[in-house]
């Protein structure tokens, strides 16, 4: 990391020098020999592909000739510059108003216009990162427990505990019924937090799943918020990934079932949401907190002074995401655009003879390499992992990042490369799998 | 449920600071439209150079449309969130810090970590040096808002350090040793000094002896130092600002205190971008730098606007205009507001920088209390109609201080506020005379 510090130094906060950021983990080390070793199509045609990074790439074209076609509209303050001054003032935690208005209608046009939301209950935030952050500070006390579903982003390691002090418990959830979630491992999650003598304050799912790629059924939804009910706990969904659903109509949000329960009990229920998956401006720093329960909004906007969102940015979206007709066109487009680069990795795995989940949304599919490990154990899903890294040169997820319970599960992204990228990568893949055939057959004969 | 952080009130958002700015909000000041309304003296922003950022925009489209001679960065920068921020913008960044410190120290752009806003910048540092429950000792009067960024989420307390009139509210060795054995009493680990410099709401810099007072009592009990420098674009007369670091280089000190020195910076008060939340921290130590950077990912300054501010930066020529510019316009300013309190019979602290004046009214309060600071503060609030901030939001040992600010208005909205206020003193020195 750097030069050594010789004389004992007055320490740093525990929160400073904890691991709790979670970057030592694979998830991350992997970042670093892509980085070291990036692919490119002409200058360095045998180096890494990154396929773990979940960004969305494919629809950029989209929202550039908007921005062409716009150019007083969507250009920050038009020609003139006339409306700079009080866009550089502002910063008002409330948020402009335009934007976050056309934030509220954006998150129903991707619900299919199934839920509604109230713009007065959008809270801003630089980022779903801060937006996660901000919530387990409100919900939960240090010391406490939020039960997440496994596997999960391992960014929530860092999100969710480092600052807070809180623990996430595991929800289980295995291959034998696809990863759902069930009210058994609900009930027996709820009970290691209490073995643990940890307070549980709440449930936080990924609606779509990071990184299983597929949307939570209504029926488990519905089970889930009784269980939070029942145990008089908080629900966060973090649905970032709901407009990359293939298909609209298979996306149910919390929301849609609270409506259906005309908001009873509601007030434990808050949402979580970002345009980096979307539409894919992670660089843009947009993230809502969207909340039931009026003193988490009040609390969640003062909190949020720490995390605004740059009025600049906000000026830019507003009339972009405002404009229906240019954000029924894109959703359309976009979701289209994944489920194509989904099928195009789904067969290409299928035919080299790698199964994944059944995925339905998102930016990445769950591959089942279970069968090629040396040991069914972490060590051998990091010894494959490494392989594949190094002979292969894919930098994909190993599932125990995810905190997958079962080993052998990778999330491999899709959509941060082009198409001919993600043929070579499949290609390598196979001949991987066709080396792995011979050396088998080989040994056997 | 509880929701404790929701309970807390150490967000500090019932203080006076926010109640008037609530009353303001309900009957603004318009020159034509409501010219009877509340004049807002409690905002320090800095709104007198617009007009140049502006020329500077509509000289330079392309980078305001994201573009690079002619080609689009759309793609590039929507997808950057790398936080160690833009390249160009923290070379530019250390740049634009070395010129306002004189160009007497070099900064590197490795030690520096971008952030939305000053805000999150002294929340971070906090969490990086400090425990729940640990302390930073503050000299008051001090920025209302450090109790919300400081305390709340860290659970870290403020101990005061008491500056008075006496001596011009300067920082000394014997109140910082005070504060100490306050600490000590209250069973509570100080493990820092923050102080800001150039002061809000006092608008004065510390002198070479003050930050010196500073450095001894730092080495002597081994602790941090963060010096906020939002206002170190906003020095006007001289003295020239003197940064800690320029103090520490002169000291020739050794390796362990520079470790423990921790600088925090916007671009929200100079250039008078509060929008746009353009924070940073500077720090020579490499795990408070490397913990910082993972803790900005709750922060991160837009691409959008990293790209915009390190063009402007960029533009050597304009923003050493603009500078000198706006440190002119300040100083004008300033000193029309000096003038108009002194006709009003009104003293404020000699200053040199910052958007406010800390203002003397001792003499307008009806007994040396804090009671009597408050009612003299709605009666100006109510009925001569200006939102000013009283000393005691800003914990404040002496009643009948407050600031008020005037970069945020016309210059004549403030030729209306002084008016008023004459009018106000005239009436209220007769009746005190009368009683």
């Amino acid at each position: 990391m750097g030069i050594e510090i010789e004389q004992p130094c007055v320490e740093l906060s525990n929160v400073a020098v904890s691991e709790t950021h979670g970057e030592n983990s694979p998830y991350f080390a992997g970042w670093k020999a892509y980085d070291e070793n990036p692919y490119d199509e002409f200058t360095n045609p045998s180096g890494v592909i990154q396929m773990g990074l979940a960004e969305n790439q494919v629809s950029f074209d989209l929202i550039e000739k908007y921005l062409e076609e716009h150019p007083e509209e969507a250009s920050t303050w038009g020609n003139g510059a006339s409306g700079f001054r009080e866009n550089a003032l502002f910063q008002d935690y409330h948020g402009l108003k335009t934007f976050r208005t056309a934030m509220a209608s954006f998150m129903e046009q991707v619900r299919g216009g199934r839920a509604k939301f109230d713009p007065q209950r959008i809270v801003l935030t630089a980022g779903a990162t801060a937006a996660n952050e901000l919530l387990t500070f409100i919900l939960a006390n240090p010391g406490d427990a939020l039960l997440v579903p496994t596997p999960y982003y391992p960014g929530f390691d860092r999100d969710l505990r480092w600052r807070t002090g809180v623990n996430i418990v595991p929800i289980n959830c295995d291959s034998s019924n696809n990863f759902q979630i069930t009210p058994e491992a609900l009930e027996a999650s709820y009970k290691d937090a209490e073995a643990m003598n940890f307070k549980v304050r709440g449930v936080l799912i990924t609606n779509p799943s990071n990184p299983l790629g597929i949307t939570i059924p209504r029926e488990v939804l519905e089970e889930i918020l009784d269980f939070v009910t029942r145990k008089n706990i908080h629900l966060v969904s973090d649905e970032i990934y709901s407009g990359s659903v293939f298909s609209s109509s298979e996306f149910t949000s919390v929301a849609e079932i609270l409506e259906a329960r005309e908001n009873r009990n509601a007030e434990r229920v808050h949402i979580v949401y970002s345009l980096s998956k979307d539409l894919g401006l992670p660089g843009f720093r947009v993230g809502t907190i969207y909340s039931y329960n009026d003193k988490v909004v009040t609390t969640a906007r003062r909190m949020s002074s720490f995390t605004l969102i740059s009025s600049q940015t906000q000026h830019l979206l507003a009339s972009m995401l405002s404009d229906e007709r240019f954000t029924e066109s894109y959703m359309e487009t976009n979701r289209e655009r994944l489920r194509k680069r989904y099928q195009m990795i789904i067969e290409g795995l299928r035919s080299a003879g790698i199964e994944c989940l059944n995925g339905n949304a998102g930016l990445f599919c769950w591959m089942n390499m279970s069968p090629l490990l040396e040991k069914p154990t972490r060590e051998g899903e990091l010894e494959l992992w490494n392989t594949i890294l190094l002979q292969v040169k894919l930098n994909i997820s190993p599932g125990s990042s995810c905190h997958c319970s079962e080993p052998g599960w990778f999330r491999v992204c899709f959509a941060n490369m082009s198409e001919h990228t993600l043929e070579i990568a499949l290609q390598r893949i196979r001949d991987f799998m066709a080396r792995i055939r011979t050396e088998t057959e080989t040994e056997s004969a | 449920m509880s929701l404790r952080k929701a309970g807390q009130d150490s967000h500090g958002q019932d203080s006076s600071y926010f109640l008037g700015w609530q009353e303001y909000e309900k009957n603004p000041y318009h020159p034509i439209q409501n010219p009877m309304g509340i004049i807002q003296m409690g905002l320090a922003e800095n709104q007198l150079s617009f007009d140049l950022l502006k020329l500077w925009l509509r000289r330079n489209p392309d980078i305001v449309g994201l573009k690079k001679n002619g080609a689009s960065l759309f793609r590039e920068l929507a997808l950057f969130q790398d936080y160690h921020g833009l390249p160009a913008l923290k070379n530019e960044l250390v740049e634009f810090m070395e010129k306002t410190r004189g160009s007497e120290m070099k900064f590197a752009p490795e030690k520096l970590v971008l952030t939305a806003g000053a805000t999150p910048a002294n929340e971070i540092l906090v969490f990086c040096l400090a425990d729940p429950g640990e302390a930073f000792i503050l000299p008051t009067p001090y920025y209302p808002g450090f109790n919300r960024d400081l305390k709340w989420r860290t659970g870290v307390e403020i101990v005061p350090m008491q500056c008075s009139s006496s001596n011009g509210f300067r920082i000394t060795s014997s109140a910082l040793e005070q504060a100490y054995q306050q600490a000590q009493k209250m069973n509570l680990n100080v493990k820092g000094v923050l102080v800001t410099n150039p002061s809000n709401p006092l608008g004065i810099t510390m002198t070479r002896s003050e930050l010196n007072h500073l450095v001894d009592f730092a080495i002597h009990k081994n602790i941090h130092i963060v010096s906020d420098e939002i206002y170190s674009g906003t020095v006007f007369a001289s003295p020239k600002f003197v940064s800690i670091t320029g103090v520490l280089k002169e000291r020739n000190s050794d390796n362990n205190i520079w470790n423990r020195i921790h600088i925090v910076y916007s671009l929200s008060k100079d250039l008078g971008i509060p929008g746009f939340r353009v924070g940073m921290i500077y720090s020579n130590n490499e795990r408070v730098v490397s913990a910082a950077t993972k803790m900005s990912s709750f922060g991160l300054v837009s691409s959008q606007t990293q790209y915009l501010v390190a063009n402007l930066l960029m533009d050597k020529k304009f923003t050493s205009k603009y500078m000198e510019e706006t440190q002119r316009r300040l100083k004008r300013r300033k000193e029309m507001l000096v003038c108009g309190l002194r006709n009003a019979g009104i003293q404020c602290l000699k200053s040199n920088a910052g958007l406010f004046c800390w203002v003397d009214m001792r003499h307008l309060l009806t007994s040396a209390t804090f009671e009597a600071e408050k009612e003299l503060w709605i009666k100006i609030l109510y009925h001569v109609g200006l939102n000013i901030s009283p000393g005691s939001s800003f914990h404040c040992c002496e009643p009948g201080w407050f600031r008020l600010c005037f970069a945020n208005m016309s210059e004549d909205t403030l030729k209306v506020a002084m008016q008023r206020m004459k009018a106000f003193t005239h009436s209220t020195t007769f009746l005190l005379k009368a009683s």
